[in-house]
């Protein structure tokens, strides 16, 4: 084990853990305002599909991250008017919501394409570049949006405000300010960190989108939102922990350890779930959501 | 001729409309059942359909098939299509074995076909292929064309059958050269490491970041991700089953392919014209049943050296003075 070894392990956590940590930030906007969020895979999905469908229609990555944006954007405003202004259940809505995205991607796939559900490969400038230290611009996007977040959220008066409504909607109502704008406000910005998520899934880290390329990423940003106790900054370390499981995971295969040997592929691979499973019932304690998560909004009775 | 063959096709339907369901079983309706990872995987499966679209081209008869999205549909969608009368009908995958053993029991008129499993039933023909020995000769190729000395290989789904291809591509890269160092991964454990290609990439990268600089996949729909990085890193890939040297020209060293289209085609045609005979038929360099393919897209990359190199692996593989070791004969592989 020498330092290029170390170095291409943390680049590969880096590129493992920027879609969960995108999808973790959405998750905890959404979360944060009262709106229980468990479609950020599909909202994934659909943007990872589009961001690849335009990026190979126009040549360009950029056209497909915005492509990307505004589909999970339009996506999260069904989530949002299904659970906002009609008061639907939010877990319903978002299982809908992954549903619809696993169908609809393979289906307009196959149709355009023809090719499984697949879309084309990506080449050249209908990929991100490595910009900077062998990474592409989705990556420093998302990091960025780490210390936006924090701020936002915590020092802005329109940050306050939504934190409010997540733990208290009626004292904010009383305030004259709206809940439903406010909550609004966050599930449109949950979507364009989604959109960042998924466009980086498939036009930064593969050259293309598969039917259900997400696989279970959205659930386990889900899990990374819940360790982190709904913080920003906790959300980097968590979903940088589990990017480096899963990058180890991949390297320690075929790898002779000294003074074990080599592991079985089989162990090496259980080792992110047995670790999350420890760290989530030992270590992080008590995590308790915002208080009014969940529960429409209703104005007065 | 034309009018004659339709007015055939026309007495055919009102015989086996009005006869039993039995006859209607005999009746000629080929149908494919595709593995995970669908029709269009660029590799396994796509030859499947190569070899089904040709027939369609040759004979104007047309095929069913059925993509299955989990390990349960399989058995449904076999019996469907035997209920429905169809025969042939091509079970794709060594992962349809038990499946097709139950409903070849229940349907003992229908003619079945599996490609990469052994199924032992008197209506059942199955077709392996030995891609041991076409890994031999990419794994040959593979030491030949690096600079490092370093190769890798991706697997799909860490069962037998890929430790196979591994096995005899390692026995390659040690014939060619005895120090050769052959990096393994395999992407998981269940049907979905067949279509990760974000997995397959960071592989194929931590293979790199070790020195190799050409890897060989056998992983499906995952093998776009290898290939891809391999590509992208300037280094060499190496495809597998469908000849993908067009994925990535001049950056894939060759393919390993197997002919399932050969297979797929000559079990619609056998049941065709009645030849059709159960049984197993293993498919080996011999046979034309594997072998590396050589194409424009990489002329350049293959010296005559190299060329005659494998060329005499190859001869002495099918006359047997080179013995490549099966994998799946005693589940251990004499090299690492």
């Amino acid at each position: 084990m020498d330092v290029s070894v170390f170095g291409g392990l943390f680049d590969s956590s880096l590129r493992l853990s920027i879609p969960l940590l995108a999808a973790c930030l959405a998750g905890l906007w959404s979360e944060r305002s009262g709106v229980v969020d468990i479609g950020l895979e599909g909202k994934m999905l659909v943007a990872a599909f589009a961001a690849a469908a335009a990026a190979h229609a126009s040549g360009s990555a950029w056209v497909g991250l915005l492509a990307g944006t505004g589909a999970a954007v339009a996506f999260a405003l069904i989530h949002g008017f299904a659970s906002i202004s009609q008061r639907g259940n939010q877990i319903v809505s978002g299982v809908a919501i992954n549903m619809l995205a696993v169908g609809l991607t393979a289906i307009v796939g196959n149709a355009w394409y023809g090719q499984g559900g697949r879309t084309p490969p990506l080449e050249g400038a209908a990929r991100f570049d490595e910009i900077f230290l062998g990474h592409s611009a989705p990556v420093f996007l998302t990091l960025l949006a780490v210390p936006v977040t924090w701020f936002v959220l915590g020092k802005t008066r329109f940050g306050l405000r939504l934190r409010a409504v997540g733990e208290n909607p009626a004292a904010v109502d009383t305030a004259g300010i709206s809940v439903t704008g406010l909550r609004y406000a966050a599930v449109i910005i949950c979507g364009v960190l989604c959109g960042l998520a998924g466009t980086y899934l498939s036009v930064g880290q593969s050259a293309g989108f598969l039917p259900n390329m997400t696989a279970g990423k959205g659930f386990i940003a889900l899990a990374a939102l819940i360790f982190a106790k709904w913080r920003a900054w906790p959300a980097l370390f968590t979903c940088f922990l589990f990017g480096v499981l899963d990058a180890v995971a991949i390297r320690l295969q075929g790898v002779s350890l000294p003074g074990i040997g080599e592991v079985p592929v089989q162990a090496i691979q259980a080792l992110p779930y047995l670790l999350t499973v420890i760290l989530l019932a030992g270590v992080i304690g008590k995590a308790i959501p915002p208080r009014a998560s969940g529960s429409p909004y209703v104005k007065e009775r | 001729m034309l009018m004659k063959i339709k007015k055939l096709g026309l007495a055919l339907a009102g015989v086996a409309f009005s006869a039993t369901a039995a006859f209607a079983q005999e009746a000629f309706k080929p149908a494919i059942v595709y593995d995970l990872g669908g029709k269009f995987d660029k590799s396994f499966n796509e030859g499947v359909h190569t070899g089904a679209e040709k027939f369609k081209k040759d004979t104007g008869t047309d095929y069913r098939d059925f993509e299955p999205q989990n390990d349960a549909q399989r058995e449904q969608a076999l019996r469907r299509f035997a209920r429905d009368g169809f025969s042939p009908i091509v079970a794709v995958g060594f992962s349809q074995e038990t499946a097709l053993k139950k409903v070849a029991e229940e349907f003992p008129k229908t003619k079945f076909a599996i490609i990469d499993a052994v199924v032992e039933k008197p209506n059942v023909q199955s077709v392996v292929f030995k891609e041991h020995e076409g890994s031999f000769l990419v794994g040959l190729l593979a030491v030949q064309a690096s600079k490092t000395g370093k190769v890798g290989f991706v697997g799909g789904m860490d069962i037998p059958l890929i430790r196979k291809f591994a096995c005899g591509y390692v026995q390659g890269a040690k014939y060619a050269k005895a120090n050769a160092e052959v990096f393994q991964n395999m992407t998981g454990t269940t049907g979905a490491a067949w279509n990760d290609p974000v997995k397959g990439g960071e592989l194929a990268k931590s293979q790199i970041d070790r020195g190799a600089d050409v890897i060989y996949h056998a992983a499906g729909g995952t093998g776009v991700g290898v290939l891809g990085t391999a590509a992208k890193e300037g280094k060499l890939g190496i495809g597998v089953d469908s000849n993908q040297n067009g994925l990535h020209p001049g950056k894939m060293l060759t393919s390993m392919v197997k002919r399932v289209d050969v297979a797929t085609y000559n079990a619609f045609d056998q049941a065709k014209k009645g030849t059709f005979k159960p049984g197993v038929s293993v498919l080996g360099l011999k046979e034309d049943g594997v072998a590396w393919a050589l194409d424009d897209n990489n002329k350049s990359l293959i010296t005559t050296e190299m060329k005659a190199a494998a060329d005499k692996a190859a001869e002495g593989i099918k006359s047997g003075t080179i013995k490549v070791h099966d994998y799946m004969s005693d589940s251990k592989c004499p090299v690492q």
